[in-house]
């Protein structure tokens, strides 16, 4: 306890230390000019404000909502085709030999390039966001399937086979849960990318969400309005971060890493 | 000998196992095919404990996957009277790898094994619990693997096995990974639990002791490839036996004496072709 104690006085901190180097660079001349101009970087009294009002008139949840909608939608979306398709390849090795050069092609692809394709064929509207976020998370999700199934312990396979398990109790109980371990495994980067896929698109074309409105600041050189938008955005992150921490220490209970944290 | 297995053993009863001919190759990578065991005949009757002994890499635990209906062979395979086609449902299986299912306690583990016989959920939990009690294991329910040391994780499979009650007991070098003490008392378990009905057991060990010390008879095989069965001993030492107590006795040395006489030129073979395959 008092080594976390310690570990969030250090935290604290750094982020007075870094408020402190931005309030006196922007407020505070030396040698008559300023360090950190404010209209490049605003001041943190500014930002503040800023953020106080965006919460004063309600408009902005509309605008965390819709984000957050769109990250689940891209997240859930981009995890049960990656899931099917990962399985489906594991379990066909002349289907994953065949398209092997398409999904590489397509990985490496940066996804960026795709947003005004999608806004074309899905609008501006979440659509074209979830798609966006779906070909990112769909990429994580199907290679740790892929791998999990492929990967499953030849013992423990033979031994389910011996204890007599048919094709459907093999998946049941082999498969399926080391396909979902790694999946797990790799919830953090999963739900991050639905994320990114979401303000990424919002920002390239939109009119709500988190992206929008940095863009909309950023448009008229709103440096506080920017500010203030990054911010709210790394608190969303962070609290879905901790929310996803919560139900992987649930789910994989069974891991020698997870049990021993406590 | 006992009298449980002597009188287990007249000629015209079926045999639990039995292999005649059998020979199993592999297609090596280099499209050649490597032939790990040949000719090799051998019965076992119900209820007897038959140990087979060798150098490393002799094809053991080939032949046990061969009567487990693990890989195929030429030759025939006999499962009480009938040839095997497919995996051999009467048989369970102890590996010598953890083969638990790492995302399943101890209680699932050996309840699932209950599944395939069409077993109801709730039936099958009240089960595994007194098999997990049977083995010592009632306090660890609900631990995963991780969480059980290796001799525990070993009586868990052990329970898994058992639970299905299989006619025929195949056990690849099970406590192999174990240390010696550990060894021993899992050794003893298996006996006491195999005691109160006795299945055919093949066990593959590289550990003379420890076959001495549990079977019925003791099978020595030459060093592969190739491999074949050189030798057979019968162990006539009293059951029930106490591994700890029965090492120390006379008979138990000159058994060890006769089958080492045996199996000391194979070893030394192994040994050779190993290293000069190296240097070739």
């Amino acid at each position: 306890m008092r080594k976390r104690a310690r570990l969030l006085l250090i935290q604290l901190a750094i982020a007075v230390a870094v408020l402190l180097i931005w309030y006196v660079g922007s407020s505070v001349p030396i040698g008559g000019a300023y360090f950190l101009p404010k209209f490049f970087f605003s001041t943190p009294g500014d930002v503040l404000a800023r953020i106080i009002k965006m919460f004063s008139n309600a408009s902005i949840w509309r605008h965390i909502y819709i984000t957050l909608t769109e990250t689940a939608l891209a997240f859930f979306i981009g995890s049960g085709l990656g899931i099917v398709i990962g399985f489906w390849f594991a379990r066909r090795p002349t289907v994953a030999a065949v398209l092997d050069p398409y999904v590489k092609a397509a990985n490496a692809l940066p996804r960026v390039v795709l947003a005004p394709i999608f806004m074309l064929w899905f609008g501006l509207g979440i659509w074209s966001k979830v798609a966006l976020g779906v070909t990112l998370v769909f990429f994580i999700v199907f290679f740790n399937v892929y791998q999990g199934v492929k990967e499953v312990s030849p013992a423990v396979l033979a031994n389910a086979r011996m204890l007599g398990m048919s094709d459907r109790q093999l998946m049941r109980h082999v498969y399926w849960p080391a396909a979902l371990s790694w999946m797990f495994s790799s919830l953090h980067t999963a739900v991050g990318f639905a994320l990114v896929g979401a303000v990424v698109g919002e920002y390239l074309g939109s009119a709500a969400g988190i992206g929008y409105l940095i863009q909309e600041a950023e448009g008229v050189f709103d440096v506080a309005g920017v500010f203030a938008g990054m911010i709210v955005l790394a608190v969303v992150v962070l609290v879905i971060d901790w929310l996803v921490t919560l139900i992987e220490n649930r789910l994989l209970a069974w891991r020698p890493r997870a049990a021993e944290r406590f | 000998m006992s009298p449980g297995a002597s009188t287990a053993l007249p000629d015209r009863a079926e045999a639990a196992v039995e292999l005649r001919g059998v020979e199993v190759a592999f297609r090596l990578a280099d499209g050649t095919d490597y032939r790990a065991v040949r000719h090799i005949d051998l019965k076992i009757a119900p209820g007897e404990f038959v140990a087979i002994v060798g150098p490393t890499g002799c094809g053991k635990s080939t032949l046990l996957n061969a009567v487990a209906g693990l890989v195929g062979v030429r030759g025939m395979v006999g499962i009480f009277g009938t040839p095997l086609a497919g995996l051999n449902r009467r048989a369970g299986y102890l590996f010598q790898q953890d083969a638990l299912m790492p995302w399943k306690t101890a209680l699932a583990n050996v309840a699932v094994a209950l599944e395939p016989a069409g077993v109801p959920a709730a039936k099958a939990r009240e089960q595994a619990r007194s098999w997990l009690q049977r083995v010592g294991l009632g306090t660890f329910l609900d631990r995963y693997p991780h969480q059980l040391s290796g001799g525990q994780r070993k009586r868990v499979a052990l329970a898994q096995t058992l639970i299905r009650d299989p006619e025929i007991l195949l056990m690849d070098e099970p406590f192999g990974p174990l240390d010696a003490q550990t060894r021993a008392l899992m050794g003893d378990l298996l006996l006491s639990l195999w005691s109160t009905d006795r299945k055919a057991v093949l066990f593959v060990t590289h550990d003379l002791d420890e076959a001495i010390s549990l079977a019925d008879r003791v099978v020595v095989m030459s060093a592969g490839p190739a491999a074949r069965i050189i030798a057979a001993h019968r162990i006539d030492l009293p059951r029930p036996r106490v591994s700890a107590d029965i090492r120390l006795e006379p008979r138990f040395h000159a058994l060890q004496r006769a089958i080492w006489a045996d199996l000391r030129d194979e070893v030394l073979r192994a040994y050779a072709s190993g290293t000069s395959g190296a240097a070739a």
